[in-house]
């Protein structure tokens, strides 16, 4: 058999945010590209349902807030040594500035940088990642790209990049490679919640070149392919999935 | 401030190092992981774990770990 570069066969990945949407996609894909994974998200109902449909076999989930301290290190406390993290845990939020509360500020950047950055730098500090091994961040298009009502998701999303592309400097050394990926529109639970009405959407979805916004499959293929070793020679990369759109 | 103690935290910076190799009259700069990125690692593991400040210049002008632990436990 040809040695395939695209194969995730004999690494470990943990996946955060995988109950769901682009975690949940992403952790299917890489059990079927032979990956042993280990799947993180906070309810632990859709986390058995996610584990139930994974090809293969794999360790129980691993259940836990990353906003919490004591959770996130029981978390990390729990994991074997790492091949491949996807940072996928986040939410969204829809707010015009000026409606912005220091509750807002703290809820969005608690889930989408802290807990992110915390995990991270426990697992660096337990010695959970691999040398060789690769990092994969969620950010957004909305990071460079700004609309009305995104701005604090937008900066959360920002800070992820900035953090990642020193994170990649750090950890260049050992091999580690520190990608982000910063898709448009896909159709996530997360976009559906965020008071805008699926018609609204539909309309914008139709103004995409590719007359279609993302799925999270096709974030997902682009997370396997910078955790395999096809993309060893890319860090610090902050990619652009977008079915063609320039705005979001 | 304890020598020995010192000597554990300082080769705690390392990932790819077995600590075993790292004692006070190591020359640190001579292990093939020392580099400015675990400089930087010991700069700030000697402020949280000592209260120290150590410079980048007295990472350099030291040569074992013994030394810079002289160099730190004289500020």
């Amino acid at each position: 058999m040809i040695d395939n570069p695209f194969s995730l066969t004999g690494k470990t990945i943990l996946v955060t945010g995988a109950s769901s949407g682009i975690g949940k996609a992403t952790a299917l894909l890489c059990a079927r590209m032979g990956a042993v994974v280990i799947l993180n998200g906070r309810n632990e109902e859709r986390l058995s349902a996610v584990f139930e449909q994974l090809p293969g076999s794999h360790p129980q989930p691993l259940p836990a807030d990353l906003t919490i301290q004591s959770e996130r290190e029981a978390l990390v406390a729990a994991l074997p040594a790492l091949d491949g993290i996807v940072h996928c845990a986040g939410t969204g939020h829809r707010k015009l500035c000026k409606q912005l509360t220091a509750e807002d500020v703290s809820a969005v950047m608690d889930t989408n940088f802290s807990a992110t950055v915390l995990l991270q730098s426990e697992l660096l500090a337990q010695k959970r990642v691999k040398r060789g091994s690769s990092l994969v961040f969620l950010s957004s298009r909305t990071a460079d790209v700004p609309t009305i009502a995104n701005a604090l998701y937008s900066a959360s999303k920002g800070a992820i990049k900035s953090f990642a592309r020193c994170l990649s400097l750090e950890l260049a050394p050992r091999q580690i490679r520190v990608n982000c990926i910063c898709p448009a529109m896909v159709w996530t639970p997360l976009v559906e919640s965020e008071g805008v009405t699926k018609e609204e959407l539909e309309a914008r979805e139709a103004e995409y070149p590719l007359k279609r916004y993302g799925q999270p499959e096709d974030i997902a293929s682009l997370a396997a392919f910078l955790l395999s070793d096809a993309s060893s020679w890319m860090t610090g990369s902050c990619i652009d999935i977008t079915g063609g759109a320039v705005t979001v | 401030m304890e020598l020995n103690h010192f000597v554990t935290c300082f080769a705690a910076q390392f990932e790819d190092t077995d600590p075993a190799e790292i004692q006070a009259d190591t020359v640190y700069k001579d292990l093939d992981e020392w580099s400015s990125i675990l400089g930087f690692s010991v700069i700030a593991m000697v402020k949280t774990e000592f209260g120290k400040t150590v410079t980048g210049s007295e990472l350099r002008h030291c040569n074992t770990v013994e030394d810079l632990f002289n160099t730190i436990a004289a500020k």
